[in-house]
């Protein structure tokens, strides 16, 4: 029996668990890794190249799809970085709405994580609870942008459109009676902010549910307690940010120590693990879900009491006022020019980031004057977190590698780009 | 920050205060000056945050010319600057490049961040591996070897890492053309999937112009 030798194993592209299209060469000694190699590119649809062809506006639609469960976080890194650029200003409405989209985004990433991860290790129930409360969320999106995933509602100076005065309402159809879609329409009542409001309100006594069937069970814990340890000092030398960071114990937040928007203005505290296996992280996204929902509260009463403008009044970025175009010729041609040509931005180069859910997400954008980015560099959390897998994969059975691909939350929108 | 000044004094060849610190070294001292922002007490910069490579051949360089236009209209088919083809009688591709290589540098413990550019002026294309000083460096030199075709001296495993097994060239070069130079697709009399020269024409929907203020 002492002749069995190592073995090469292929896993995906085409594997549910695989997150999308991973494929993972294993070499195996029996049912342990002893080594990962993964081969990612399949997604890859040169977004960078593409963005330096097109005029600045033309690619927020682009940063949707990177990341594409987060989508509104791309779009943030992108349009901060044009501001910065420029040096422009922005109304204080347009901040506190994007950081309640972005907390909204944090939520909604969140949960497909938890829903996909759970899945992945034989927990079934979690991804249909998780999924019932996503399901609101993008309502949410789709209120205020009139898409449910890729939105391009941040623009540079501020976002498209003000948050809507009625939310939309379930109509009545052959599948369900009068009682049920009022039931459905329960609060929906008022404006998107009440909607959002109703939902805060609900939304801890959510996330207990999902702890209920999560945190104590025993082959949960089984499953993730000791799997994937990082120590703090590999973590950092290994370039992860955002949860999988602070799963290891580094108390690194962007949105604390690095505070853009109005994040200073805001109370909320920044989870961190112990130990830095699968269960911290995974104890980690849990409480900023509920620090999620503390931010999205405060922003929403700010944002009740308040009337300012969500956009710059800047026209040589932003599109002036529908009516203003019909009457003013002044607004016609920054109309024309801002569609058409787009507009250029000062010679200059910046790296603007963002506490996106799965970490630091940023932009290195250069400028040489021109209305389309001289160089647009795209830095995805996952890219360095999926770059380690061989080594937090090293020594674990094989039904571990899942585990890790899940507690890195892998998405190959944005690290194939 | 002074205190980045003193202690890379010799070492760089610029140093700018923009969006944030930046200072340019030349490739022999890249390793130096990035082990002394790592291991400076006072500094800590331990974490590479982002390795980009950059090609800065058509810097500058507008598309479509304004100046004219009162006398002679605007031409509206305009060629993207972008447009040369690999060609394939003889396999060399005579790209132009002028490429720089970006290390962002993070300091968890000082909360600060640094950004280092080591251009690559003379003809060769290899630059020492940062992959012993910061290990997030792996693949994102393999990214840049990838897409720019910079190599990496010391680099224990460059292959590349976004692009199609087999595939030709490096796709991120401003001369490369955007809509490459092969297309794939399914042939059903040789029952198996063909790689063939790319027949659309390239094209630029809107041009690059530079309004000087």
């Amino acid at each position: 029996m002492s002749d069995y030798k190592n073995f090469t194993m292929n896993f995906g592209p085409q594997h549910p668990a695989a997150h999308g299209v991973l494929r993972l060469i294993l070499e195996m000694d029996g049912e342990v890794i002893r080594s990962a190699d993964p081969h990612i590119g399949l997604l890859h649809r040169a977004t960078e190249k593409l963005a330096e062809s097109k005029p600045y506006n033309q690619n927020i639609g682009y940063m949707d799809r990177l990341d594409y469960v987060s989508m509104m976080c791309n779009e943030h890194a992108y349009v901060l970085a044009i501001e910065d650029i420029m040096k422009l200003d922005i109304p204080e409405r347009s901040k506190y709405i994007r950081v309640m989209f972005d907390e909204i985004t944090r939520i909604l990433n969140h949960l497909l994580w938890l829903g996909a991860h759970a899945l992945d290790i034989g927990a079934m129930s979690v991804f249909l609870y998780a999924f019932r409360e996503r399901e609101d969320l993008m309502d949410c999106y789709e209120a205020v942008s009139g898409t449910r995933m890729h939105a391009t509602y941040y623009r540079p100076g501020g976002v498209a459109k003000d948050l809507p005065n009625i939310m939309p309402k379930y109509m009545l159809n052959k599948n369900q009676n009068l009682d049920q879609v009022e039931k459905l329409n329960y609060n929906r009542e008022g404006s998107l902010l009440d909607f959002i409001d109703s939902f805060i309100d609900r939304f801890p006594k959510n996330v207990d549910e999902y702890e209920n069937l999560l945190t104590d069970n025993r082959i949960w814990k089984q499953r993730t307690v000791g799997i994937g340890v990082v120590s703090p000092d590999r973590a950092i030398d290994l370039g992860f940010t955002g949860p999988m960071l602070r799963g290891s114990g580094v108390e690194w937040d962007l949105r604390k120590k690095e505070p853009y928007e109005i994040y200073k203005n805001l109370e909320f505290d920044i989870p961190v693990g112990t130990e830095g296996d699968s269960y911290d992280r995974y104890l980690v996204r849990m409480q900023e879900m509920r620090e999620s929902a503390k931010i999205i509260k405060q922003c929403c009463d700010w944002l009740k009491n308040d009337n300012g403008d969500f956009i710059s009044s800047n026209n040589k970025i932003a599109p002036p006022d529908r009516d203003d175009m019909k009457e003013n010729m002044e607004s016609l041609i920054h109309h024309f020019k801002l569609f058409s040509e787009g507009y250029c931005l000062p010679v200059g180069e910046t790296y603007k980031c963002v506490e996106a859910p799965k970490g630091e997400f940023g932009i290195y954008m250069i400028s040489d004057g021109a209305n389309k980015p001289y160089r647009l560099k795209i830095r995805a959390p996952g890219f360095p977190h999926l770059a380690s897998l061989d080594e937090m994969a090293k020594g674990h059975m094989l039904s571990d590698v899942v585990t890790i691909i899940g507690t890195q939350d892998i998405v190959f929108g944005e690290i194939d780009r | 920050m002074n205190k980045i000044r003193e202690l890379l004094d010799g070492h760089i060849v610029d140093y700018v205060e923009s969006d944030m610190t930046t200072v340019t070294v030349e490739k022999a001292k890249l390793k130096k000056v990035l082990s002394l922002l790592k291991e400076d007490i006072n500094l800590k910069f331990t974490q590479l945050i982002d390795l980009c490579a950059v090609d800065y051949v058509e810097y500058g360089d507008s598309e479509w010319q304004t100046k004219e236009a009162t006398s002679t209209g605007y031409n509206r088919g305009i060629r993207p600057s972008s447009h040369s083809r690999i060609d394939f009688s003889n396999e060399t591709n005579e790209d132009e490049y002028d490429l720089c290589v970006t290390y962002h540098l993070l300091s968890i413990t000082h909360n600060k961040r640094i950004r280092v550019k080591c251009f690559l002026d003379d003809d060769s294309l290899i630059i020492p591996s940062v992959t012993d000083l910061f290990a997030s460096a792996d693949w994102y030199e393999r990214e840049a070897y990838d897409l720019f075709g910079v190599l990496f001296e010391g680099h224990n495993d460059l292959r590349r890492i976004l692009t199609d097994y087999g595939f030709i060239g490096h796709p991120f070069r401003k001369k490369f053309p955007l809509v490459g130079n092969t297309q794939v697709r399914y042939d059903p009399e040789q029952r198996k999937v063909v790689n063939e020269p790319v027949d659309i024409e390239p094209r630029t929907l809107v041009p690059k112009v530079i309004r000087k203020k």
